[in-house]
């Protein structure tokens, strides 16, 4: 995987994102303060007007220039938490300009612990990292017993997908939706719905590849 | 003298901490970083990073917020200045406000202010 790769990753991302705004506003106003769509679709457009600048850089430096730009645009909890995953993937793709398969999987799973570092946050608590960690799980199990890149990394959309579908039946603990408690049940949660259509993205990337 | 910056989703919340605090104390340096660039609701990234400087000296700064993302981005910010004199506080956003700023143009260090803070933490109004 080099740059080009990742430029064309970040920018479907910003597609998906920009397409899915009023599902996932939706989904945030049954539990939350009903922003996330809005907040992250005006992140991704920014970070899209930014990609041009950012076109001859290695991978890390991509990566770190995208979670700048979510950290100053967002306004909401996903523009940290988004922007410390793509800084923390970024540190750990330093000066690469080409990603091996474990080396991806690596920076998958640096931007997932930032995620928790950032939001205090673990597993069950109702949030992205529901989604983020089971993926990450099942693309490295993947990678690990020698599956390619695309097909560890459908495992790992399918593990999100699963993922999404299990914050229904918890409880939220964490962020907005955690002053709801109980009514909280039977909904998706916002954050990892967001998480899914980012992993979604990259596989449809790879895959046109 | 401390500088006081008082961060929250909404710009009026943020506005009406200081205006509350400065009632107490007209001296001490406040700033306020509430809601988005456009006036909308959301944490502000630069305006953060824009306040403390409005509010900072070699005495420090401390900063107080309200839930979620103005914690996280916050952090962020403090993280990028990397500064030993400038503290966030995790209080009662108007008690703690009210006592900084009291606290602050007392003339006390930033460490007796964030002590002094915490207290408010258990402080019940009645």
């Amino acid at each position: 995987m080099d740059n080009k790769k990742i430029l064309a990753i970040i920018s479907a991302i910003a597609k998906k994102i920009e397409s899915e705004k009023d599902f996932l506003t939706e989904l945030d106003n049954e539990i939350g303060d009903g922003d996330h769509g809005i907040n992250l679709a005006r992140g991704f457009k920014s970070v899209e007007e930014k990609l041009p600048t950012l076109a001859d850089k290695d991978i890390g430096a991509i990566l770190k220039g995208v979670g700048m730009q979510l950290v100053s645009t967002v306004g909401g909890a996903s523009g940290p938490l988004y922007g410390t995953a793509f800084m923390k993937a970024g540190n750990a793709c330093k000066g690469k300009s080409q990603l091996t398969d474990a080396e991806f999987a690596s920076a998958i799973n640096a931007a997932i612990e930032g995620i928790k570092m950032r939001g205090k946050a673990v597993e069950g608590e109702k949030t992205m990292l529901d989604a983020l960690c089971p993926a990450y799980k099942a693309l490295k199990d993947g990678i690990d017993s020698g599956k390619n890149l695309i097909d560890a990394l459908k495992d790992g959309v399918d593990a999100a997908a699963a993922g999404v579908e299990y914050t229904k039946t918890i409880i939220a603990t964490k962020g907005r939706a955690s002053y709801l408690k109980e009514r909280s049940l039977g909904h998706q949660d916002p954050g990892a719905t967001s998480s899914l259509f980012i992993l979604q993205s990259t596989l449809e990337v790879l895959r046109g590849a | 003298m401390v500088g006081i910056v008082i961060v929250s989703h909404s710009q009026k919340l943020a506005e009406g901490v200081v205006e509350i605090s400065r009632m107490m104390s007209e001296k001490t340096p406040l700033a306020a970083a509430g809601g988005l660039e456009d006036g909308s609701l959301g944490t502000s990234y630069e305006k953060i990073c824009a306040a403390i400087e409005k509010v900072y000296s070699a005495d420090g700064v401390l900063i107080l917020m309200d839930m979620g993302s103005a914690v996280m981005t916050t952090e962020m910010a403090l993280e990028y200045l990397n500064k030993e004199n400038i503290k966030m506080i995790d209080c009662p956003l108007v008690e703690g406000a009210v006592l900084a700023a009291v606290e602050s143009a007392g003339g006390r260090t930033l460490e007796e202010i964030v002590e002094r803070v915490e207290e408010t933490r258990t402080a019940k109004k009645f």
